[in-house]
C-alpha cells in the first residue's frame, strides 16, 4: 500500500547502476540527452547507436525491456502530436497510397519521435535506479538552484502520488471484477479520474504538511548523500561518452 | 504554575471553501500532563491539531507554545517544540531509509554527525525500532510505521507531543506495543483518538471537544463515566466497558 505511494517511480534492486551516487548519474544523463538532441536527424544509424547504449545501461541496471517499454508508454501523449507534422507541413510532398505527405513534416516527426523517446528512456533508466530524495539531493550537489530542485521536487513527488493512488484505485476497481487491459482504457477508470486526481491532491498536501512540520523550509538535508569516486564517475560515464562521440562524428562529419 | 506547555485561546477558523470548523476553542495543558482529546468525527481535531504548529493560520485567537506565540516569526522554533505524529504513517515517511526519515527533523535544524546519529538511535530506542535503522520504510507492518513515525518526532526533542489518532486500525498486539511505548516516554502529550479504553489507559486527563469547541475537560474516568456527556457528543463505549471498574493501571508519576 505504501510502496506505491512512496516510491513510484523508482524500482528497488542492488545493481551496479543502483549503487553509483545520484549527480554522477544526473550527469551522464544530461550527456546522453545533450548527445542525442545534438544528432542531425538524418543520421538514423547514430540514432540506433544511442539506443544501445541506453539499452546496455538498462541491462547494467537489471531493468528489463518490457520494463522501460511500459514507462516510455507515459510519453505517448506528448509524442502524439509528431503524427501529424507529415500532414500538415510544409515544402516537398510524397505520396504514400492515398496520402500526401510532407517529406520536411516526416523528417519533423521522425526527429521528435526518435529524440523524444530516447530521452525519455535514458531518464527512465536514472529514475528508476535512483530514489527521489537522492536525485534531488544530488541536483542540489551540482549546484542547480533550489528553486528548480524544489519545483522538481514538487513535481516528482505529485506524479509519484498519483501514480501510486491510480495503483490502488486500480486494485479497489480489479476486486469488484473490472479488468481494463490499461490503465486508460475503460470509462469507469476515466471517470474515476477527477476523483483521483483530488486524493492524489489531498494525500500530496498531507505529504508537505508533514514535511513543513519537521522544519522542513524548502531545501532537503542532505542525507545519506555520498560521495563519487574517480571510479564512480568512470563507470558512470563509460556509455554516455560514447553516445558523445557518436553525436560529435555525426555533427562532424 | 509553570508556563502551560501548550495555551490555546479562541481559536477560530474556516477553510477556504467557508467550512466554519473551529468555533473558539480554549484549553492550556501544563509541562508532563497527559491529556486526551475525543469527539466525533468532523469535529475538528486535526483541523485543530495543524494550527499547533502554525502549518494554518487562525482566524481569531492564538497559540502559544511553553510561552513561544505562534507567529510567521516564530514558525520554525515552534516546530521544533510542537511534534506531531500524523494519523497516516505513510503520509509521514517520506524517505528511503528509516535513519533518513528519523534525521529528516533534526538535519532541517542543523543537526549533523555524530550528534544526529545520537538523537536517530536515540529516538528509535525510545520506541523499540533501532532494529530496523536501515530497512525503507515501506516494508515495515503499519504498527511499527507508527512507532518509526513517534521516532521522527522524538528525534527533534520536542516540548508536546501531539498523536492524531494514533491507535487507529491496528491489529491488538500492535496497538498494545504502542501503549507500552507512549508510557513510557517522559513527555507532554495530548493524543487524540476514538479509542476510549486507550485514552483511560494513558491519560489522566481528557477534553472532548464537538462543533469546533471545547465541551468538557476533566478527569478521564469520569468523562467516560458521564453517560449523558458522552452519547451528547457520539462518543460510545465498546460493549462491556466500565471506566469506574478498568483502573487506569499506568497514571505517570508526578
Ligand atoms: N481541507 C479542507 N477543506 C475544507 N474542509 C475541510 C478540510 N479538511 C477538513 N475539512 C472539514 O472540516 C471539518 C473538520 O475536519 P477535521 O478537523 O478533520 O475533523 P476531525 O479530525 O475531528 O474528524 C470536517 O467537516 C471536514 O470535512
Ligand atoms: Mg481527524
Amino acid at each position: 500500500m505504501s510502496a506505491g505511494h512512496a516510491h513510484a517511480l523508482y524500482v528497488h534492486g542492488d545493481s551496479r547502476v543502483h549503487a553509483l551516487p545520484a549527480h554522477v548519474k544526473l550527469v551522464a544523463l544530461l550527456i546522453v540527452i545533450v548527445a542525442v538532441v545534438a544528432t542531425p536527424r538524418e543520421r538514423v544509424g547514430v540514432f540506433a547507436a544511442h539506443a544501445v547504449v541506453i539499452i546496455a545501461a538498462a541491462a547494467c541496471a537489471h531493468l528489463s525491456p518490457r520494463f522501460i517499454g511500459g514507462r516510455l508508454l507515459i510519453g505517448a501523449p506528448f509524442l502524439a502530436f509528431a503524427v501529424l507534422l507529415p500532414f500538415v507541413g510544409g515544402g516537398d510532398r510524397v505520396v504514400v497510397g492515398a496520402l500526401s505527405l510532407s517529406v520536411g513534416g516526416l523528417w519533423g516527426a521522425w526527429s521528435v519521435l526518435v529524440k523524444g523517446t530516447l530521452a525519455l528512456a535514458a531518464s527512465v533508466v536514472v529514475t528508476a535506479t535512483t530514489p527521489v530524495p537522492a536525485l534531488l539531493t544530488g541536483l542540489g550537489r551540482l549546484r542547480v538552484p533550489v528553486v528548480i530542485t524544489e519545483i522538481a521536487g514538487f513535481m516528482v513527488r505529485y506524479l509519484e502520488v498519483i501514480a501510486g493512488e491510480m495503483h490502488r484505485a486500480k486494485v479497489a476497481m480489479a476486486a469488484r471484477g473490472y479488468q481494463p487491459r490499461w490503465a486508460w482504457q475503460g470509462t469507469a477508470l476515466a471517470t474515476s479520474a477527477g476523483a483521483l486526481f483530488i486524493r492524489s491532491h489531498e494525500r500530496g498536501e498531507r505529504v508537505y504538511d508533514a514535511m513543513l512540520s519537521r522544519g522542513y523550509q524548502g531545501r532537503l538535508p542532505q542525507l545519506g548523500a555520498t560521495a563519487a569516486t574517480r571510479a564512480d564517475w568512470a563507470r558512470a560515464l563509460a556509455l554516455p561518452l560514447c553516445a558523445a562521440a557518436a553525436a560529435a562524428l555525426a555533427v562532424i562529419g | 504554575m509553570s508556563a502551560p506547555a501548550l495555551e490555546v485561546r479562541g481559536l477560530e477558523y474556516a477553510y477556504p471553501d467557508g467550512t466554519q470548523v473551529l468555533r473558539g476553542a480554549d484549553f492550556h495543558i501544563h509541562p508532563g500532563e497527559r491529556v486526551a482529546l475525543l469527539g466525533p468525527n468532523g469535529a475538528g481535531k486535526t483541523t485543530l491539531v495543524l494550527h499547533l504548529n502554525g502549518i494554518l493560520t487562525p482566524d481569531g485567537g492564538d497559540v502559544t507554545v511553553a510561552g513561544l506565540a505562534v507567529q510567521p516569526r516564530t514558525v520554525k522554533e515552534i516546530r521544533r517544540r510542537v511534534g506531531i505524529v500524523f494519523q497516516d504513517p505513510d503520509d509521514q515517511l517520506f524517505m528511503t531509509t528509516v535513519r533518513q526519515d528519523v534525521a529528516f527533523g533534526p538535519a532541517n535544524y542543523g543537526v549533523t554527525g555524530e550528534e544526529l546519529d545520537r538523537r536517530v538511535m536515540g529516538a528509535l530506542t525510545a520506541v523499540g525500532m533501532a532494529g530496523v535503522v536501515d530497512r525503507p520504510p515501506h516494508h515495515l507492518s503499519l504498527g511499527e510505521r507508527r512507532r518509526v513515525a513517534v521516532a521522527t518526532v522524538l528525534a527533534m526533542n520536542p516540548e508536546i507531543l501531539v498523536l492524531d489518532e494514533p491507535s487507529s486500525n491496528m491489529d491488538p498486539a500492535s496497538r498494545r506495543e504502542l501503549a507500552d511505548v507512549l508510557a513510557g516516554l517522559e513527555i507532554t502529550l495530548l493524543m487524540i483518538t476514538h479509542d476510549l479504553p486507550y485514552a483511560l489507559e494513558l491519560c489522566p486527563r481528557a477534553m472532548i471537544m464537538n462543533h469546533g469547541r471545547i465541551v468538557a475537560d476533566g478527569p478521564t474516568a469520569a468523562l467516560l463515566g458521564d453517560r449523558e456527556l458522552m452519547s451528547a457528543n457520539r462518543l460510545e463505549l465498546p460493549l462491556g466497558f466500565d471506566p469506574s471498574l478498568a483502573r487506569p493501571e499506568r497514571l505517570p508519576a508526578p
